[in-house]
């Protein structure tokens, strides 16, 4: 079972340049052509569940407009 | 027992040393992501409060807006020679020069030579995109022969205009230099190694060992025409057997280092 992870994109930053697209190992990020930035782009989204939370489209984001969290393994609770 | 911790992990967030400004940079100009590198960097070391930056003539003439140190706007190609007044006054503050290829390798050459020569104590960051991005993609000393630009329309010739100029390999000759090394910013796993350069360039002056020089690859999307993946592309395939990647000259004591 992979790590769950999920990622932000900032609107203000974003530029919808598509280099997290062509970099992202599981390819879960698409453009949202539903929505503008105040800028005018098509602004990068989660298409789907399968986010590991890498971090490697923050990593070539070239505006730093990506926040990227990964939820905590589930810790043992004791049986006894 | 172990703690049941249920709060997400922040695997990354933007940098504190960058600004909360939208860059006027075009969309996949990778000017953002050594921007972003040189930001992580400061911030890792705790230097950003006494770090001194000199911004160059180019694109990336208002890095002052992005980059959250103190700044200062240099002549065109004159970084390294007021980088140096600002260090031999302020010996205690941390000075680093960001410069483009034209603004370093064409107009500002002479500084930059003298600048490694002396041995001053500061810091490049060398941004080798092989063009003139801001002024409309005119041919630039580290063009790449047969490429084309707007002042080379049938791509550049070596009989007329030369070829291009390797500004690593030339530092590295130089005596008071004392890390020189070359870098990609085209994948995510050169990016981690540039960004490890520039830890080791910023440890360099840090340790009062002179001159310290990190050339990325960059691209120009806009200039040359084609999507922000294809001049990653462009840069792995095209740019690096003119431009070596690897390190040209590393002192000893840097070269121990690990970060």
């Amino acid at each position: 079972m992979p790590v769950k992870g999920w990622i932000e994109v900032n609107d203000l930053y974003c530029k919808g340049c598509e280099l997290c697209i062509t970099a992202c190992p599981v390819d879960v990020i698409q453009l949202d052509y539903s929505r503008l930035t105040p800028k005018g782009y098509h602004p990068a989204m989660l298409k789907s569940d399968g986010c590991t939370g890498c971090g490697i489209c923050a990593v070539i984001c070239p505006d730093a407009a990506i926040t990227v969290y990964r939820e905590p393994k589930k810790a043992k609770v004791p049986t006894a | 027992m172990a703690t049941l911790t249920t709060d997400p992990i922040q695997v990354y967030k933007r940098p504190v040393g960058l600004t909360e400004v939208h860059s006027h940079y075009c969309p996949g100009c990778t000017h953002g992501i050594s921007h972003r590198l040189i930001a992580e960097v400061l911030d890792e070391m705790g230097l950003r409060e006494k770090t001194i930056g000199v911004a160059p003539v180019g694109c990336s003439v208002f890095a002052y807006k992005y980059l959250n140190t103190d700044y200062v706007e240099a002549a065109h190609g004159r970084a390294p020679a007021m980088a140096t007044g600002i260090k031999r006054v302020r010996p205690e503050n941390i000075v680093y020069t960001y410069q483009g290829d034209g603004d370093l390798a064409s107009i500002g050459m002479a500084e930059i030579m003298h600048a490694a020569g002396r041995g001053e104590n500061i810091t490049v960051i060398f941004i080798n995109n092989a063009i003139y991005g801001m002024t409309g993609g005119q041919m630039a000393p580290t063009t790449l022969p047969g490429m084309k630009t707007t002042s080379s329309p049938k791509g550049r010739d070596v009989e007329m205009a030369g070829f291009p100029i390797k500004m690593s390999e030339i530092l590295a000759t130089m005596q008071g230099s004392s890390y020189i090394v070359r870098r990609s910013l085209h994948d995510p796993a050169y990016i981690r190694k540039s960004k490890k350069a520039i830890r080791k360039a910023f440890e360099t002056q840090v340790r009062g060992m002179g001159f310290s020089l990190v050339e990325l690859l960059s691209t120009c999307p806009t200039n040359w025409k084609v999507t922000p993946y294809e001049a990653l592309q462009f840069v792995e395939d095209s740019m690096i057997p003119v431009f070596p990647l690897g390190d040209f000259k590393v002192h000893p004591e840097i070269a121990k280092l690990k970060v």
